[in-house]
């Protein structure tokens, strides 16, 4: 394929910086400039910021994190499974019931330990 | 067009970088992202294989390492953890009740 | 391919099937129990699936080869042979665990769960005929272990000793698939039987990258086996974890590891066995001799015994270079009796420490003999029995590794393991002779017998004296399992 293939995207590489480029630059000589407290605020989905950013979190965040990536990863055995379902006929299926069931009752396990509650103080 | 042997070259550079880091960083997390990069370094090596011979075992294989690495970071960050809880430290050095 | 095929696959993995469903059902039992001392039955739901994986697989014992799940697994009676060992160590590690884990209050579902997943993985690695496996296998052991070797969390050393498992337990993981990786590269299968035939077919054998290849899986391999210089954790994680995992751990996780390295080696790629010999020549000789010299110089039971347990790995190295009918049986043998008598020897240990940590130094076990004297003598036929003192099993163990070491022509290897058993009557004699000539110190408490300790014990001492006077039976049991790779 060699470089030739990836010529599109350079163009549209090239047109995009330009075209952010250009309109920064517009409104920047066109526009007036008017600073006020909230406009130099960071912007914290339009919620009033509150205290440093580099502050210690609740465990909690962490938790939740963990089992997101542990549950997540498994999404990754569905694709290639769908991708060969028709051929695995019904044997497949019952495979992805089991996979599926010991997730749920992995799940279950965490749901009713409380490590889904946010305002539990057991953990 | 880079060739099979690049890609392998790579893996096999992002690999030792992985191992060093671990012999010569001493912060615990800092230990377990080396352990992760030489994980993906021989992510990388199967994926120039597979592709090159033409075969999918490699790939599948990937997904299995992706899916007991991460099993095996969410426990060692609880380790790690539960390491600081008690001493306040995850300096690998500061940790020796245990001669190493 | 239909249900029915399904079906057939599903007899392959019965074992593992069993231990899943009894783990699955332990954690549910575990939410459904809401009285914290109720729940101290949940390690009889293990027990049962222990027991009924064992007649599952039993049952297995004898049949025709029979691969399963694509070529991924195997029924033959290497892999029975290995199924059983496992869950014998297992069920054992579960009993000795009851009072454990009911006087150090630590929360009983997750434990046994845990116990019942790791013995679930090293089965899977015993039946593994496709490195995939033999990773997913090892994978499941290691992450269940990493969690019950830190699961005293007021325990500093405990923490400590998981956090070490966990990073060299991942690093050498790292090792193990980049050599896995390499081996796929050079003949392009993960499956063992096709590796085999690539290299013997391209003539492969002298190929860089299969060489390298096959250092790093060896790598891999010598930091689960614990051999020199692979070695440094396994003190630190035997010391610092709960006495019931590190006894399954000493057994366990070695004879999974060797059984792995024995499909590989022996088994699929003889051409390479032959080329590594050397390797595993030297690292034996290493790891026999700095497992026992440290070892008479530990003052900590459980240290102490974790030296014995890398001298032993060396031992069993030797069969593994003898190869051949004669080494391999012998193998197979060693690791059957020592999964008997080591797990015998923790659970004298389990039985006289006491909780935080207490009376695991080697002079607490002054004056224990004359105060219990089935106790002190029931240890004393372990300590016999790891040094290799006959009649009993460890003597024929070492008897037939060397033997066969002999037969193959490895006379120096035979010497230097000789004069290391020597070394190591002294430290395992110590214990002994602390037990029942010196006196405490102070007034000790007596210890407590739990009867599923007492259970443990029985059984051990029941194998351990049988597996020496009759070993008849057991060699003939090994020599049927290797006939696969004959």
């Amino acid at each position: 394929m060699g470089i030739a293939g990836y010529t599109g995207i350079l163009i549209m590489v090239a047109v995009a910086a330009a075209f952010g480029g250009v309109v920064v630059l517009l409104s920047r000589l066109i526009g007036k400039r008017q600073e006020s407290r909230e406009k130099l605020m960071p912007y914290e989905c339009g919620i009033d910021p509150t205290g440093n950013a580099r502050r210690r979190f609740s465990i909690k965040f962490y938790i939740t994190a963990m089992l997101f990536i542990i549950f997540d990863i498994e999404a990754v055995f569905l694709y290639p499974w769908a991708v060969v379902y028709r051929s695995l006929k019904i044997f497949g299926f019952i495979e992805m019931v089991v996979f599926v069931g010991i997730l749920l009752i992995g799940f279950l396990y965490v749901w009713k330990k409380g490590a889904l509650e946010w305002g539990s103080k057991s953990i | 067009m880079v060739d099979t042997t690049q890609y392998l070259v790579l893996g096999a550079i992002l690999f030792c970088l992985g191992v060093a880091g671990v012999f010569i960083r001493r912060n615990a997390i800092v230990i377990f992202m080396c352990i992760e990069l030489m994980l993906n370094a021989v992510n990388l090596t199967f994926i120039a294989i597979s592709r090159s011979l033409g075969s999918i075992d490699g790939q599948v294989f990937v997904f299995f390492i992706m899916t007991v690495a991460a099993a095996e970071a969410a426990v060692g960050l609880a380790i790690i953890l539960s390491l600081y809880r008690r001493r306040q430290t995850i300096n690998v050095d500061e940790v020796n009740l245990l001669k190493w | 391919m239909g249900i029915e095929a399904g079906t057939v696959m599903l007899g392959i993995i019965g074992p593992e099937v069993v231990l899943v469903v009894a783990a699955l059902g332990l954690m549910v039992a575990d939410i459904i129990i809401k009285d914290e001392r109720e729940r101290q039955f949940l390690v009889w739901i293990g027990v049962a699936g222990i027991l009924g994986s064992l007649a599952v697989s039993a049952s297995l014992w004898g049949r025709e080869v029979a691969y399963g799940f694509y070529g991924m697994v195997v029924v033959d009676n290497f892999s029975t042979f290995f199924t059983l060992l496992f869950l014998v160590a297992g069920g054992l590690t579960l009993l000795m665990s009851h009072r454990y884990v009911q006087e150090r209050k630590l929360s009983p579902g997750e434990y046994y769960t845990l116990t019942l997943f790791a013995t679930c993985g090293m089965v899977l690695m015993g039946k593994s005929t496709d490195l995939i496996m033999i990773f997913l296998g090892l994978e499941v052991l290691s992450v269940s272990l990493y969690v019950l070797v830190g699961y005293v969390r007021g325990s500093d050393k405990g923490v400590e000793a998981s956090l070490k498992y966990f990073l060299l337990g991942a690093f050498s993981s790292g090792f193990l698939l980049y050599g896995i990786a390499l081996l796929y590269g050079a003949t392009g299968s993960t499956r063992l039987a096709e590796i085999g035939a690539a290299i013997a077919q391209k003539g492969l054998l002298g190929e860089p990258m299969l060489l390298a290849g096959m250092g790093l899986l060896l790598t891999g391999f010598g930091f689960k086996i614990a051999m020199v210089p692979f070695h440094m954790w396994a003190p630190d994680v035997y010391e610092g974890a709960p006495s019931p995992i590190t006894g399954f751990m000493s057994v366990g996780v070695k004879a999974a590891a060797f059984a792995a390295l024995l499909r590989v080696f022996a088994g699929s790629l003889p051409g390479l066995g032959i080329q590594w010999k050397e390797v595993l020549w030297l690292g034996s000789i290493l790891t026999m001799t700095l497992g026992n010299v440290t070892a008479l110089m530990q003052t900590n039971i459980k240290r102490m015994l974790a030296y014995s347990s890398i001298a032993h790995a060396g031992y069993i190295l030797i069969g593994v270079v003898a190869g051949g009918e004669t080494g391999t049986t012998a193998v197979l043998y060693y690791l059957l009796v020592y999964t008997l008598m080591n797990l015998g020897a923790f659970a004298v240990v389990v039985a006289i420490e006491q909780k935080d940590e207490k009376r695991l130094e080697l002079l607490d076990y002054a004056g224990m003999g004359t105060r219990h004297p089935a106790l002190g003598a029931a240890m004393a036929v372990f300590m016999f029995s790891l040094a290799g003192i006959p009649p009993l099993s460890g003597f024929m163990g070492k008897f037939y590794i060397f033997s066969a070491a002999v037969k193959e022509g490895y006379l120096g290897l035979t010497i230097i393991g000789v004069l290391n058993s020597l070394v190591s009557v002294y430290y395992y004699l110590r214990v002994t002779v602390m037990m029942f000539m010196k006196e405490p110190e102070a007034e000790i408490t007596p210890v407590l017998f739990h009867p599923s300790l007492v259970v443990v014990l029985i059984i051990a001492l029941f194998f351990t004296l049988q597996m020496g006077l009759f070993p008849s039976t057991y060699l003939h049991i090994a020599r049927e399992s290797i006939k696969i790779f004959l």
